[in-house]
């Protein structure tokens, strides 16, 4: 990237290195976003539904996950993908699948957690009615799931900013390579690190730019779903 | 409209009932015999189990003493009845998505699904509200699309619980007519309600709770001709019921 130019600038003159950075980070918070929802979401619907010796305890490690540490999940993912570790062999160490990998990790726990508790509260309101209508165990989870899917999208838009804010796990991972790893968040910490504030600076307001972007977009969604399922 | 008279899960006989919650005693020695005919009404004060009986009728509820069967059967899915809960809750669709949902977890086939869904709206009088979401329909309506949604499973037993309970009279009148006409089709109406006015009006059989237990059973005329117990007097003549 070039030295002491402005984001804006960079922006405004569809710089290639500023838009395959840009891309990058949707890329891999999305993608880590969508695998953590077709985890965390069957994963909080079943720990909802189901009654189990240590639920409880479950239920607590699940919540306090919320809030791991990226800098911690980096590490364990580095260590997985080393060469010395388990999945070593696939050869992923520093690149964006790693990226995915160590994002989803880090998001699973928190679509899972707050699927577990949206699903868990509509089951209350929902039990008897579903009993009286002999719905059974498969059809009633699909059920609270569609029935709860506009609270969902808020799980899911809480899981997809905590992966496009995050840069301990990814700059561990990626090792923020120009043109293959760097992210807007690598970007962000290397340019500050140089002393390019004002790159650093507008990289930030970009990504907070498009956060709020998607944001919205779901929001409009969620409406529109509203008005029309209630 | 293929609302089928069926005797399939009647007569449903509770025989000694009893059902705590704890230590508590909401239903006692209950033996009574629900049968084929006119509308069975359930009253009573507050408290008395009206509810409790209701979800047990249903197979909701396991009985902790006595046996309940349902045409001679012990165990039987609740495929030919259905319920209208008093607060019933809204599934979070439109009203074509409620009632098609009923039809689709009573396995109604797909084909068949658009006629019937016409069909049960006509019903109870929800013509043209087919894409509104259920939750911001009144209360009335709430409660005729429970109705619609019960009458899906095809029920040869319908069991309502104070479906009139926090309605206005031109509410209920609609309801009380959408009763009068299932009622009239063969389906076997099993109804709790705490006002006499509206038991006067349906019932053909009576069973009149108090604190748990069964004070009086038997044809509506009789009872508020000749009411036999002390507690069926007074609650005949307004009284309080404590």
């Amino acid at each position: 990237m070039p030295e002491n130019v402005s984001a804006l600038h960079l922006l405004l003159t569809g710089d290639p290195t500023l838009f395959a950075i840009v891309r990058l980070s949707l890329i891999v918070s999305l993608s880590a976003a969508l695998f953590a929802t077709l985890i965390g979401v069957p994963l909080g619907a079943l720990i909802a539904l189901t009654r189990f010796h240590g639920r409880e305890p479950v239920i607590v490690v699940l919540n306090a996950l919320m809030g791991l540490p990226p800098v911690v999940v980096g590490l364990a993912v580095y260590l997985s993908l080393s060469r010395s570790g388990p999945l070593g062999s696939w050869g992923l160490l520093f690149t964006p699948q790693a990226m995915v990998i160590a994002q989803t990790v880090l998001v699973t726990p928190i679509i899972a957690a707050l699927t577990r508790q949206t699903i868990e509260d509509l089951w209350v309101e929902y039990r008897e009615e579903l009993a009286a209508m002999n719905v059974g165990p498969l059809r009633r989870v699909l059920t609270l799931i569609s029935d709860a899917r506009f609270s969902l999208v808020t799980a899911l838009l809480a899981g997809f900013g905590r992966a496009a804010a995050e840069v301990g796990a990814i700059i561990i991972v990626g090792g923020n390579i120009e043109g293959f790893t760097r992210t807007m968040t690598t970007a962000i910490a290397l340019e500050t690190s140089k002393g390019n504030l004002p790159l650093a600076v507008g990289l930030g307001i970009v990504l907070i730019f498009i956060i709020i972007l998607i944001n919205a977009l779901a929001w409009g969604a969620r409406r529109a779903g509203e008005r029309f399922a209630g | 409209m293929n609302l089928r008279a069926s005797a399939s899960d009647l007569p449903i006989m509770f025989l000694g009932v009893g059902i705590l919650a704890g230590e508590v005693t909401i239903l006692d020695r209950i033996s009574i015999n629900i049968s084929p005919g006119a509308p069975t009404v359930l009253i009573g004060p507050n408290g008395s189990g009206k509810t409790t009986l209701l979800r047990a009728a249903m197979g909701l509820i396991p009985p902790s003493r006595g046996r309940i069967t349902w045409a001679g059967r012990e165990i039987s899915p609740p495929t030919r009845r259905a319920i209208v809960f008093q607060r019933p809750v809204m599934l979070r669709r439109s009203v074509y998505g409620n009632i098609s949902y009923a039809l689709a977890s009573a396995d109604v086939p797909h084909a068949q699904r658009e006629q019937r869904i016409a069909e049960l709206q006509s019903l109870v009088g929800l013509e043209g509200l087919e894409a509104r979401p259920a939750r911001r329909l009144s209360g009335g309506e709430q409660q005729r699309l429970a109705l619609a949604r019960a009458l899906a499973r095809d029920p040869a037993v319908l069991f309502l619980d104070e479906p009139t309970a926090s309605l206005d009279p031109a509410a209920t009148k609609v309801i009380e007519d959408i009763v009068r006409t299932i009622s009239a089709r063969g389906i076997k109406i099993v109804m709790a309600t705490h006002d006499l006015g509206e038991a006067k009006r349906l019932a053909g059989e009576i069973v009149l709770l108090h604190r748990g237990g069964v004070i009086e059973n038997g044809p509506a005329d009789a009872f508020f001709a000749a009411p036999t117990t002390d507690e069926a007097k007074k609650f005949i003549a307004g009284e309080l019921l404590v």
